[in-house]
């Protein structure tokens, strides 16, 4: 059993919980993740880790309220306890020093791209932060990311706060600054999570410029230690699992459409599950 | 006495594809100890010589005949820690009841049903065995000293509750939330009820043994974590758990499933009762299963019971297929069809990202190939499509390679096992492996046995330590 000792709503329908898990701290980094199980009910879901606190042994789990067991998991107070949690699982990002990086987040992703953001800082990068959201209601970690990025945007859909607009809006923007300009260069590396569409617009975008980008995956997942393959995903023509090869990828490398189709595979059994 | 073997009572097959209820139920005390009085008692015992790990098969058939089922059960477990599981799942025909002297007349003694018997008697008087069970561990109590042990599938279970047997401080570690391996994951409701497992898993935990589960290891701690913590020996029993794909176009497309996938949803999650249970599972109504091997047939029985019409699909024929005799046979009343000397080639799209049809070619018989089975060859221009609108990709699987992958200087062979010495011993000091990570895929009872044999070299190369610098 795995104690929650703090929760906080971040935004509409974003929830942040503090856990009990000091093995997890202990080995916790950027862009791992965990597999919960809430209930004896419930099913196997991964959420990645968004921060941790290794003197302390917990770790904190951010996550959009949108499916059965993340409302669910919304319900749970200070006090209470998850029945299972396994991790840190998957590969972390390679945190090199490379020199300039871009970071960025999307959504909910703004909670998984923390961790890597201030992981590629410690390592003696430059790091541009790049976070959107579709209203300002849902904006998280603004002022976590402010603190770690050396420069932030920050677009809404609507406008609401920040630039109006997408997050490839900012980026392209950048790129093309750098393109007419004679003494910036183009960044060493941009990392980008978020949904799906807004991963593949920027790796679409990147892609153009010849800028190495990583994304981190999102398939659905069972086991999360590589007995499955509900994850699987083709990466360069290969089939990779997600869990134990990823969650990062060489976005370039990546058949957005076929993990696009995967995703939704169990989008209408979700329906049927009630409270 | 009667000459006809007894038969284990069956649910009817048309009833039971309606349900996950277990397929064989059990003989009653009388079928037992009519069951027991066929045996005769050899004075060289040869059915012993046929059990991975040497139950004195006639001693406790005795006892039952005698109508002393607990004093049999008792027996049993001083030799095999899961008489429930085995008496259930082991392919008795190849072991045991493969020697018994009356195999002679092809009627063997039933020992299988007849160790189930014994062993279902724990299930209503469980108390009795965990009293037993705490006088089993004495002799080295003194040594205090602690052994990890990774994995708890039938090899990882089965070391660990040897080892506490003999008197050390056993940690077990699982990376699911429930104990087990394949016997929880693997293997279906209707042929190995979870209740049964659960019940071994506790006769375990009463030796002494702690389950640790939701631990990775590797990620949650490694092997060198490990011997920080002060553990004097590690056995790494992670099993063959890395599924096989068939490597055809169209593999990943929605609707096509491991083996592994579809049966962990369906035994481990519980997906067969969604939404009660949250886990979901999205198959159509024309499943092929693509394979021979028990698995195969677990695969298909399942699909069959989630109100589907299963096809197994294999590219040799039946006489070649290496699961349990009792499987096909089981599949055949349920009435699954075989579609043999058939190879799958490509996965078709629906043009939705689903399964649409699996396009095969079929096949001819060749030359016996390496394990002796004819090897299959592909007719030219013999392609057509199998309207199916889901696939399992049943083939087999593969050494687990997460912990090796993780871990230098933990050798490995060129298949992905594990690579040890005669005394399980791999090539770091004082870290053992046995079952299906160093044998490949294997029967649940030759991987009890080698975590039976890997106690004892374990228990060797501790005491030797103690006298060396003890």
């Amino acid at each position: 059993m795995f104690k929650i000792i703090d929760k906080e709503n971040l935004a509409k329908e974003i929830t942040q919980i503090t856990v009990e898990a000091p093995q997890i701290a202990k080995k916790a980094k950027a862009s791992q993740f965990v597999v919960v199980v809430i209930d004896e009910k419930g099913e196997r879901i991964p959420l990645t880790l968004a921060d941790w606190d290794k003197a302390g042994g917990t770790i904190t789990l951010i996550f959009q309220e949108v499916g059965f067991t993340t409302k669910k998991l919304g319900t749970f107070n200070e006090g209470d306890s998850i029945q299972h949690i396994l991790g840190p699982l998957g590969h972390p990002t390679e945190t090199k020093r490379t020199g300039t990086v871009i970071c960025i987040g999307g959504g909910v992703g703004i909670a998984e791209v923390y961790p890597v953001s201030r992981a590629l800082k410690e390592a003696g990068n430059r790091v541009l932060g790049i976070i959107g959201t579709r209203s300002k209601e849902l904006l998280i970690l603004e002022d976590k990311m402010q603190k770690i990025c050396d420069e932030l945007f920050i677009t809404t859909d609507d406008g609401s706060y920040g630039r109006k607009g997408f997050v490839t809006d900012v980026l392209k923007e950048l790129l093309e600054v750098v393109e007419k300009s004679q003494h910036t260069k183009f960044p060493d590396l941009v990392y980008c999570i978020g949904p799906l569409p807004m991963m593949k617009a920027v790796s679409e975008l990147t892609k153009s410029y010849k800028i190495k980008t990583i994304v981190s995956l999102n398939p659905v997942m069972v086991d999360g230690t590589g007995m499955c393959g509900s994850c699987r995903c083709t990466v360069g023509g290969k089939t990779a699992f997600g869990c134990v090869d990823g969650p990062d990828f060489d976005a370039h490398q990546v058949d957005f459409a076929e993990l696009e189709k995967r995703l939704n595979l169990f989008k209408d059994q979700e329906g049927k599950l009630k409270d | 006495m009667s000459k006809m073997r007894n038969k284990t009572p069956q649910q009817p097959a048309k009833e039971r594809v309606k349900n996950f209820f277990e397929v064989a139920l059990g003989f009653s005390q009388e079928q037992a100890e009519e069951e027991a009085r066929r045996c005769l008692q050899c004075k060289d015992p040869v059915c012993i010589k046929g059990c991975p790990v040497e139950v004195d098969i006639p001693a406790f058939i005795k006892l039952i005949k005698e109508g002393k089922q607990k004093e049999a059960q008792a027996l049993i477990k001083e030799k095999n820690n899961l008489p429930g599981i085995c008496g259930r799942v082991c392919p008795q025909e190849d072991q045991c009841e493969a020697v018994c002297i009356l195999n002679k007349k092809k009627i063997p003694v039933n020992i299988g049903a007849l160790e189930r018997y014994a062993a279902d008697y724990g299930l209503v008087h469980s108390q009795e065995f965990i009293v037993h069970s705490k006088k089993l561990r004495t002799t080295n109590y003194e040594l205090r000293t602690t052994i990890a042990v990774v994995g708890s599938g039938p090899a990882g279970l089965t070391c660990a509750a040897d080892l506490a047997k003999m008197g050390y401080e056993v940690t077990l570690f699982e990376s699911l939330h429930l104990p087990g391996g394949v016997l929880m994951y693997g293997i279906p409701e209707f042929r190995l009820p979870k209740k049964i497992v659960q019940n071994e898993v506790d006769y375990i935990k009463s030796l002494g043994v702690d389950i640790k589960t939701d631990t990775l290891i590797g990620n949650t701690y490694s092997l060198e974590d490990l011997c920080k913590e002060g553990f004097k020996a590690i056995f790494i029993g992670t099993g063959a758990g890395l599924p096989q794909f068939l490597g055809i176009p169209g593999e990943n497309l929605g609707r096509v499933y491991s083996a592994n996938e579809f049966l962990t949803r369906v035994n481990l999650m519980k997906a067969y009762k969604f939404p009660d249970y949250a886990t979901p599972i999205n198959i159509g109504k024309k499943i092929a299963v693509i394979g021979g091997g028990n698995v195969a047939f677990d695969c298909a029985r399942v699909a069959l019971r989630l109100g589907t019409q299963a096809v197994l699909v294999y590219r040799r024929t039946e006489n070649e297929m290496p699961a349990r005799k009792e499987e096909i046979r089981n599949a055949t009343d349920e009435g699954i069809p075989f579609k043999v000397l058939t190879q799958p080639v490509r996965i078709i799209d629906d043009g939705k990202g689903f399964v649409g049809g699996l396009e095969c070619i079929a096949m001819e018989l060749g030359e016996p190939d390496a394990s002796g089975r004819r090897r299959p060859a592909p007719l030219k221009d013999s392609n057509f499509v199998l309207g199916v609108d889901t696939v399992i990709v049943a083939i087999g699987q593969n050494p687990n390679p997460l912990l090796p992958k993780v871990t230098p200087h933990l050798k490995t062979n060129k298949d992905g096992t594990i690579w040890v010495d005669k005394n399980f011993m791999s090539s770091i000091p004082g870290v053992f492996a046995g079952g299906d990570i160093i044998s490949g895929a294997d029967t649940v009872i030759s991987a009890m046995g080698a975590g039976k044999k890997a106690a004892v070299a374990i228990d060797r190369y501790i005491k030797n330590l103690v006298t060396s610098f003890g």
